[in-house]
């Protein structure tokens, strides 16, 4: 079946404007909150919503990190592939402030419960809310769910959720795939 | 290129250039990992892991451990000294026995050549080479290769000399694996008394002028004499041998640029290399020790990953 597009570029354009005003409601100034963007695909996300916040909102200072969850995950020596990890770059204190995890796509929840794993390496944060552009809801296989969240998708589980960045070279949009 | 192709790691000899740059790779997110605060990960939690040392060690078996923990890995430790091994044991029937007690992984140390491979053909288990005596001691060479390369970077068409007792040197072997699969130039050094016969074969240039071999390379790996191999004389006396082939300050001004200095551990000050040397700062030696940890996390995790 032909991916279906969900979300074009002028309605993830939207989102992404809502959301950074969402977190200047709840954060005024980010002096105090650090956004981190979990490995692999929620980087680029983060770095968006960051530039939307300085940009349009001339927010200057916004500590962002890469948070890389692999040797976190619950599911290593269950597949045949091994995980790879990716960057982690953290090059601030998390002691004390509020960390807004931030990924593209919120699934089963288990990368969420390493990445809550995971930070914890790096101090012990004030509080932990979790920011996803999609939600998968009724799909979740743990107690977590998103502070902020972009739009819900409905989907079923052999169905896949798919955002493409241009910073990927793709246009920015949201696809669901239909695995046989 | 995201598994290893072997499932055990025996010797350098076994693995291919992906291999390495697999392990390097991985190696760089586990470094990053022991220099946060909180320096473990739970990736091994469910493994567990015999250290098997029929040899002397401290920085490897150290560093092994270490590198167990910070994977949450749990750990058995043995040393032959106090151990049954006295009693008359055979090495298959102690490994089994431990097996037996539902070990996933063994690290062995061993004086025979090929302990590693022996056991590997006859025990059911994942086997990490952690030296067999003269032959082969490849996670010394990853980590060297490793820290020498953050230091000059890529080692293709590199130059390297290797200088000592290249006889009785594991480190020597797997050294010259992993610099030939890396692509750069190996030449080795000594007296020729310690300098294997037919060792061009492996493709590696034999040099006994010293001066003149260090002049021709980017980075020397300073070998020690491994006396507790050795038990008829190869030279003549210590102080002639560090006549010829000592490094000392007055050696390294004298050459035409900076070379980067290594050593694989354990030191004898005053020998193969003089204090002023080893403490100054073209020597990566306290670099090596510390990638040595991220170097065999990157390998348990990755040999790890296979087991099922």
């Amino acid at each position: 079946m032909k991916p279906k597009k969900i979300l074009n570029a002028n309605e993830l354009s939207t989102i992404l404007h809502r959301l950074s005003y969402q977190l200047i409601e709840d954060h005024n100034d980010f002096y105090n909150t650090v956004l981190i963007g979990i490995q692999p695909r929620g980087p680029i996300f983060a770095n968006r919503l960051r530039q939307l916040l300085i940009n349009d909102d001339k927010k200057n200072i916004i500590n962002l990190g890469f948070l890389d969850i692999t040797f976190f995950r619950d599911d290593f020596r269950r597949s045949e592939k091994t995980l790879k990890a990716s960057t982690t770059s953290i090059d601030f204190s998390i002691e004390g402030k509020t960390v807004i995890l931030i990924d593209d796509v919120l699934f089963t929840g288990r990368s969420i419960r390493a990445a809550l794993d995971a930070i914890q390496s790096y101090g012990r944060p004030k509080a932990v809310q979790l920011l996803t552009l999609i939600d998968r809801r009724f799909s979740r296989e743990l107690p977590i769910q998103p502070d902020y969240c972009g739009i819900q998708v409905d989907s079923r589980l052999n169905e896949k959720v798919k955002v493409t960045w241009n910073e990927n070279d793709e246009e920015d949009s949201v696809y669901l795939i239909k695995n046989k | 290129m995201s598994s290893l192709s072997v499932n055990h790691l025996l010797g350098i000899k076994y693995l291919n250039l992906n291999d390495l740059k697999l392990i390097f790779k991985t190696s760089d997110h586990f470094k990053e990992v022991i220099n946060r605060k909180i320096k473990k990960v739970p990736s091994l939690r469910d493994v567990t892991i015999a250290n098997l040392f029929f040899e002397n060690s401290t920085r490897t078996k150290i560093s092994f451990e270490l590198a167990q923990k910070r994977l949450s890995a749990d750990i058995v430790s043995f040393s032959s000294s106090g151990s049954s091994v006295s009693k008359g044991e055979t090495l298959i029937d102690t490994v089994n026995n431990i097996l037996s007690m539902k070990v996933d992984m063994v690290i062995i140390r061993h004086p025979s050549p090929g302990a590693s491979v022996f056991l590997s053909k006859n025990v059911e288990s994942c086997i990490i080479n952690a030296g067999d005596g003269t032959h082969e001691h490849p996670t010394q060479a990853l980590l060297d290769a490793y820290s020498l390369s953050e230091k000059i970077g890529d080692l293709n068409g590199r130059k390297i000399l290797i200088v000592g007792d290249i006889l009785h040197s594991r480190v020597a072997l797997s050294n010259i694996f992993t610099y030939q699969k890396l692509g750069a130039k190996v030449t080795v050094c000594g007296p020729k008394s310690l300098i294997p016969k037919h060792i061009e074969s492996l493709g590696v240039a034999v040099e006994t002028n010293f001066v003149k071999a260090l002049n021709q390379c980017d980075a020397v790996n300073m070998l020690r004499i491994q006396n507790e191999r050795i038990s008829e004389n190869y030279f003549p006396s210590t102080r002639e041998y560090v006549q010829q082939f000592g490094l000392n300050k007055d050696i390294l001004d004298s050459l035409d640029k900076e070379i980067i200095i290594m050593h694989p551990g354990p030191i004898n000050r005053g020998v193969e290399i003089t204090s002023e040397v080893a403490d100054s700062d073209q020597a990566i030696i306290l670099d090596q020790v510390e990638n040595g940890v991220a170097i065999r996390m990157a390998v348990m995790y990755l040999l790890a990953s296979k087991l099922y």
